[in-house]
């Protein structure tokens, strides 16, 4: 069982921060909900507003090394050009997708939509996380800010859905490899 | 922006929300830069070259930065007059909102494609 470097950090790029922080997104939008909803019965518990602060700052952190480990990382290997002469794409995933029709859409559909709407995941939550941090609680008596502080949050998890969606099918059509190769285990025989 | 409070509050604000607003704007604001200057990339060559910052990530490199710098640039102005006010929200959040749909559309590549 061995891993190249170039999938490795694509794994820690997606597996690792992108899946990371939807997981995330979802528990922050009930906790976003719940702690700014007028209404609400709910009475946190003493110290439950500083975990969702520093919960909220997890979640930035994630979104931004999310898109600038893709962004400077792993999409100059997706779209690597190809030398003259190449017959074998294999290692060029941007130019394998586009050599078949079959496949084309995966990057001009899904990797076009991919690199840009991810980023606004990290401009998104950190609005979201400072505004938080600054009102807390007293985000319930803004009623409008409330509602586009939640909006936002929702694009946040929207964006993310769409970049870790795309970003997994994409490197199942055309793997990102390459690079050094790391031993993980031995197969052994049945 | 008036100084008139719109908000439909339970409760008095302990806080005024001009720095909210002025993060929830700046926020719209840079999601609209970032998609605009995408979307002009895609259509101009000439542009598309010139966002070419980092050789190996290409336009986005370019895109990624205007778009960043707007929105800080953008948040810090903002928080600088607004900061300390009371600001009308409602106005404020839907443009942001507005702003912030407008960026997702014109991320969408089939929209980009139509216009």
């Amino acid at each position: 069982m061995e891993i190249t470097a170039r999938s490795l950090w694509t794994l820690i790029h997606g597996m690792g921060f992108g899946a990371l922080y939807l997981l995330a997104c979802s528990g922050g939008m009930v906790e976003l909900y719940r702690y700014t909803t007028p209404s609400t019965q709910y009475t946190p518990a003493v110290g439950s507003e500083r975990f969702v602060r520093w919960y909220l700052i997890a979640m930035v952190m994630l979104a931004w090394v999310a898109v600038l480990t893709g962004t400077f990382i792993v999409y100059p290997w997706y779209r690597a050009a190809v030398p003259a002469g190449t017959v074998d794409l294999s290692g060029y995933p941007q130019k394998l997708l586009m050599a078949h029709a079959s496949t084309i859409g995966w990057h001009s559909l899904g990797m076009e939509w991919k690199e840009h709407v991810a980023w606004f995941t990290p401009i998104a939550i950190t609005m979201v996380a400072f505004v938080f941090i600054k009102y807390g609680r007293d985000l319930k008596n803004h009623h409008y800010l409330r509602t586009a502080v939640l909006s936002f949050t929702a694009a946040s998890f929207l964006a993310a859905g769409v970049a870790g969606f795309f970003g997994a099918m994409i490197n199942k059509v055309a793997p990102i490899q390459g690079g050094q190769t790391f031993q993980l285990s031995h197969g052994e025989g049945k | 922006m008036s100084e008139r409070n719109t908000d439909l509050s339970v409760a008095s604000p302990a806080i005024p929300n001009g720095s909210a607003a002025a993060a929830v704007l700046a926020s719209g604001i840079g999601i609209l830069v970032f998609a605009v200057t995408a979307f002009a990339g895609d259509k101009s060559p000439a542009i598309k070259s010139a966002l070419i910052f980092y050789k190996p990530t290409g336009p986005l490199s370019g895109v990624a930065a205007v778009g960043v710098v707007c929105w800080i640039l953008c948040w810090v102005l903002l928080e600088w007059r607004w900061g300390k006010k009371t600001v009308s929200a409602k106005g404020i959040c839907a443009a942001a909102l507005v702003m912030l749909a407008l960026g997702l559309l014109l991320t969408f590549p089939p929209m980009v494609d139509l216009l």
